[in-house]
């Protein structure tokens, strides 16, 4: 069992990194990747609003949507969950615990209209995850989120000092060496087939 | 196009036209990253979900618009979502049902059209603005550029990683670069192409493609959002 949920975990930060392989959560990941404490901040507030929002949309889907064959409705309600839990947690940081307020609070604004979060939540639906399996997978995602804005906020300081040919600078070179990281990514996947299964 | 000919202002046709080139939502305005990337591989998927955003993005502005003066300015973009996401909900249930393969294809990008920037962006910067019909060629306008610029990279994708166009062979198999049609592809295509269109902007002394996201109306209201709070916590410090 604990192999199984780790090897989720391991898939869900390597094999399909959410950013390089399943592409999701570009627009964040291009633009608050230039400064290594925001994209550190952004990436905490990632992982903690997709395991809140996994822990609530997984019971109402499985207790309330599935129970009485509301399927047909997940797509709004879990926008609407997520859009309403990123409201309350903000409000609930900035009123009582200010300290983690200040660290990820500032960040959970750029969060609702995120497809990353709201991705993951239907993957776990989709893959018919458990609980544990769900939040495990989240997290593995959000692990995964923190690793690829870790890494690429290096290579964007390394990329402001190269020489570029003048119509590729910006955005057009930062996605050809977001491809090129993808591309080591792909490593992964065979180690995943040997190692579990 | 029928609607482009019933409107009768003067600008109309400017409404319609500055979604194709001048405004193109992946190539200029940058928005909608995610979902081009990720169902250009195929020519049949990017027409696929071409196709699905033209019809939210249509219908979302044309609801919008009409209650743009009955939502509450303080709950709007709830009530966006909400539109939005209703209507991306009756796109999967139409694919599902007459189209299973092209749904099966877009797996979770399909829900995702939900929190597509291109959509919001237009609903706050567009739909919530202007009259019925403005807000439908907008709509019309930005969906049919979206499709364009992601035909066009699933053009190179497909025909350089597959070697086939729509599923037809041109290349024999072992001329093909299966880089293409696999993430790496993705990312190098949608990267030349944005080279190229800012060298021809650049040309016609035009601005470069937005980077932060800065097209994306909602991006900017979450990036002031964001300068705002920052600014609190300061004050809070000091």
């Amino acid at each position: 069992m604990s192999t199984h949920l780790f090897s989720i975990l391991f898939i869900a930060i390597l094999v399909e990194n959410y950013v390089f392989v399943q592409f999701l959560g570009i627009c964040p990941f291009l633009g608050v990747s230039k400064k290594l404490d925001t994209s550190i901040g952004m990436s905490f507030a990632v992982i903690f609003v997709m395991v809140l929002a996994t822990a609530v949309t997984w019971p109402i889907n499985h207790f309330i949507l599935e129970r009485y064959e509301l399927t047909y409705l997940q797509t709004l309600v879990f926008i609407l969950v997520i859009a309403a839990l990123v409201q309350i947690v903000e409000t609930f940081l900035r009123r009582f615990i200010p300290a983690l307020y200040h660290a990820l609070g500032i960040y959970l604004p750029l969060i609702t209209t995120n497809c990353i979060v709201l991705g993951v939540v239907i993957l776990n639906v989709q893959r018919q995850y458990s609980f544990a399996e769900s939040i495990v997978n989240s997290l593995g995602g959000g692990i995964g989120f923190l690793l690829a804005m870790f890494m690429f906020t290096g290579i964007r300081s390394k990329l402001d000092e190269s020489d570029i040919p003048h119509f590729f600078s910006g955005l057009p070179i930062t996605l050809v060496a977001a491809g090129l990281a993808a591309l080591s990514f792909h490593g992964f996947a065979g180690i995943a087939e040997n190692l579990f299964k | 196009m029928a609607k482009a000919d019933k409107a009768p202002e003067v600008n109309a046709r400017q409404v319609f036209t500055k979604g194709l080139i001048n405004e193109n939502p992946i190539f200029r305005l940058v928005l909608g990253l995610c979902s081009s990337l990720a169902v250009s591989s195929s020519l049949i998927g990017a027409l696929g979900m071409g196709v699905s955003v033209i019809f939210v993005l249509l219908l979302s502005n044309i609801v919008i618009s009409l209650l743009r003066n009955f939502i509450p300015n303080t709950v709007r973009i709830p009530a966006y979502i909400t539109v939005i996401a209703g209507f991306v909900s009756i796109v999967q249930m139409l694919l599902q049902a007459f189209a299973n393969p092209i749904y099966e294809l877009l797996g979770i990008y399909l829900p995702l059209i939900v929190v597509n920037c291109i959509i919001l962006g237009r609903a706050e910067a567009f739909a919530s603005k202007n009259t019925v019909g403005m807000a439908a060629l907008d709509g019309l306008g930005m969906g049919v550029g979206y499709t364009i610029a992601l035909l066009s990279i699933a053009f190179v994708r497909e025909l350089l990683g597959a070697g086939t166009l729509f599923g037809f062979t041109i290349i024999p198999e072992a001329y093909t670069i299966k880089l293409f049609t696999m993430p790496t592809g993705g990312f190098l295509v949608v990267g030349f192409f944005m080279a190229v269109w800012n060298h021809l902007a650049e040309k016609k002394g035009k601005p470069r493609a937005g980077e932060d996201c800065n097209g994306c109306p909602m991006a900017g209201h979450c990036v002031s959002e964001f300068v705002r709070s920052q600014k609190e916590v300061e004050e809070d410090k000091a």
